[in-house]
């Protein structure tokens, strides 16, 4: 039996966070919210007569993730028409970037699970977005608000060949585009969207096979499970003797299979050429070197520096750094106590603090914890002031009305009992309490003694510090043992 | 460089354009004709020029990243052939 390599590139378009359109002066508002056609002009509607002036920021924040992408920036580069007829493109002709693109010739590195990855970008060009289509029943609406929006395309090489890779690609992508504050990269709202070619050749083997090309791909899910989904159902028809047809196929989420889109030829046909009403674009390299020497640290090296320095585990170190306000909160965190472990911080945070910011549903920089109070209650059950299970107690408690961890502890009594003796007495106390079970121990059911700690942190309420009870546990049991032996 | 007759159906239907049998045969002519004409250049010597991304002198202006104000919705839509809920209505469009 044949054993085949699944071969992936993936296409990206990211709408830009410019605070007007690409070629206009049109507000880019949300337009999964927006009053219909409110942010439109006769440029973004391609009226007669009109002219497209470029929007420098969106030049900007192309060269800011074609630099970050490690890509060569093209000193002139030329915008050309895409020629299709949609009723989403009101010009019958979309402005994007064919032969001469912005940037080409770059990488993105990211680890797997299975290793270290450099994926091939084959180039990055500025286009513009299309209109938005409701589709009801025997007519289609169209909303004209995303049309002209800045829209940017990086296109990688076939160099990913498990759906892991294309995974870990896709979320290092996204993050990037928010370290560098281009794009909010928001998946569910279409603000970035990914489409993935799909190939399979013989292990081994370095000729490409014929691909197909995944689209509706909605979220990182969707696209796993699309993408297995393809590799699955062309390796079929490979090892039934058959062809894999190029062609386009769209996800289909609640059948779970792909289903080929558009067919007609034609479609691909769209006689491009440059477009008449804009000059080239010209770069000056002094810009590009001031972009380049602005660049925020990206989130392969915060990685790497984490690692070295705060000697975080890489996969704690990658969770912190996925997003760039987890990190900052996170080194903030560290430097309001550096006394207290950063590995206790990081797992604090990736951890209880994580759970409770999804429960909620709030993001890190709008949460009513500082990272100072986060640090302080840190600190205190490192310190052993508190138990872990208090810990938890006052992280939600902080984590509903932004108060102070320390008063919190005071007020509701949570502080560690780490007294020995008064430890002891509580010991003492449990196993006069429980004679019953105490004899069950002695019989041989030494599971009994869990029950008993348990007991003991319920006579503490909570606040013993769970590894003095034990010992002491431990201690009183092998007492009563020996007393009742020298008894006998 | 002749087009063929084929080729120039093609075009017509790309650009949504219905044309006579009189009409193919008149522009499969003609457009020969042009493509020939503009072919002669393919037989200058280029080795020694630089590639040329456009013939005039300019640079494209780049514009502030700044907010204008938009005409109303009412003004856009009276483009349309058709509008409801404020968007375009046009005929059934087909994703499949």
């Amino acid at each position: 039996m044949p054993s085949f390599e699944p071969v992936i590139g993936l296409e990206v378009h990211a709408e830009l966070a410019t605070l007007s359109k690409m070629f206009c002066g049109c507000p880019v508002v949300d337009s999964t919210n927006a009053e219909p056609n409110s942010s439109v002009c006769e440029i973004c509607t391609g009226m007669p007569g009109t002219l497209p002036v470029i929007n420098q920021r969106a030049v900007e924040f192309a060269l800011r993730v074609a630099l970050a992408l490690n890509c060569d920036i093209a000193e002139t580069s030329v915008f050309a028409r895409k020629n299709y007829f949609y009723p989403d493109l009101p010009k019958g002709f979309q402005i994007s970037q064919y032969e001469m693109p912005l940037a080409q010739n770059g990488w993105l590195d990211f680890e797997t699970e299975d290793g270290d990855r450099r994926i091939r970008i084959r180039r990055v060009h500025l286009e513009e977005d299309t209109g938005k289509l409701l589709h009801r029943e025997g007519y289609s609406l169209v909303d004209f608000n995303r049309s002209g929006v800045p829209l940017l395309e990086i296109v990688s090489e076939p160099d990913m060949h498990s759906t892991e890779d294309v995974k870990v690609f896709a979320t290092s992508l996204r993050s990037l585009l928010r370290y560098l504050e281009v794009s909010s990269a928001d998946m569910e709202k279409g603000i970035v969207r990914f489409e993935a070619n799909v190939s399979l050749r013989s292990k081994g083997s370095q000729d490409l096979g014929t691909r197909t090309e995944v689209k509706n791909l909605n979220s990182f899910r969707a696209m796993v499970k699309a993408l297995e989904y393809e590799i699955e159902r062309q390796g079929q028809i490979l090892m039934q003797g058959g062809e894999v047809q190029q062609e386009t196929v769209g996800w289909d989420e609640t059948r779970g299979v792909t289903v080929p889109q558009r067919s007609k030829e034609e479609a691909h046909d769209y006689r491009y050429f440059p477009e008449p009403d804009l000059p080239p674009l010209q770069i000056d390299p002094a810009w590009v070197d001031r972009i380049r020497n602005e660049l925020p640290e990206l989130p392969g090296a915060k990685r790497a520096r984490f690692v070295s320095k705060y000697h975080l585990t890489p996969y704690a170190a990658a969770l912190l750094v996925e997003e760039r306000p987890v990190a900052d909160y996170f080194e903030a965190a560290v430097a309001h106590d550096p006394g207290t472990s950063p590995t206790k911080i990081a797992n604090w945070l990736t951890g209880e603090y994580f759970g409770l910011l999804n429960l909620a549903g709030v993001e890190i920089d709008r949460s009513k914890v500082s990272p100072q109070s986060f640090a302080e209650l840190v600190a205190m059950v490192e310190r052993e002031d508190i138990n872990a299970t208090s810990g938890k107690v006052v992280l939600e408690e902080i984590f509903e009305t932004g108060g102070s961890p320390i008063e919190i502890v005071e007020a509701r009594g949570l502080a560690q009992i780490n007294d020995p003796q008064a430890i002891m007495d509580l010991v003492n106390q449990v196993l006069g309490e429980n004679p019953k079970q105490v004899e069950q121990y002695f019989a041989g059911k030494t599971t009994i003694s869990q029950w008993l700690f348990g007991q003991v942190m319920r006579a503490a309420g909570g606040r013993a510090n769970p590894a003095l009870v034990r010992a002491n546990l431990e201690q009183a049991l092998k007492n009563l043992e020996e007393s009742c032996r020298s008894g006998e | 460089m002749a087009l063929t007759i084929e080729e120039v159906r093609h075009i017509a239907q790309l650009a949504r354009l219905k044309l006579t049998p009189e009409e193919e045969r008149r522009y499969t002519e003609q457009l020969s004709d042009i493509l020939d004409y503009a072919g002669r250049l393919s037989k200058i010597d280029t080795t020694a020029i630089p590639p040329t991304a456009s013939v005039l002198p300019l640079r494209a202006p780049l514009r502030p990243d700044a907010v204008r104000p938009c005409p109303p919705q009412e003004l856009i839509l009276r483009n349309a052939p058709s509008d409801q809920e404020g968007m375009f209505r046009v005929p059934p469009v087909l994703d499949t």
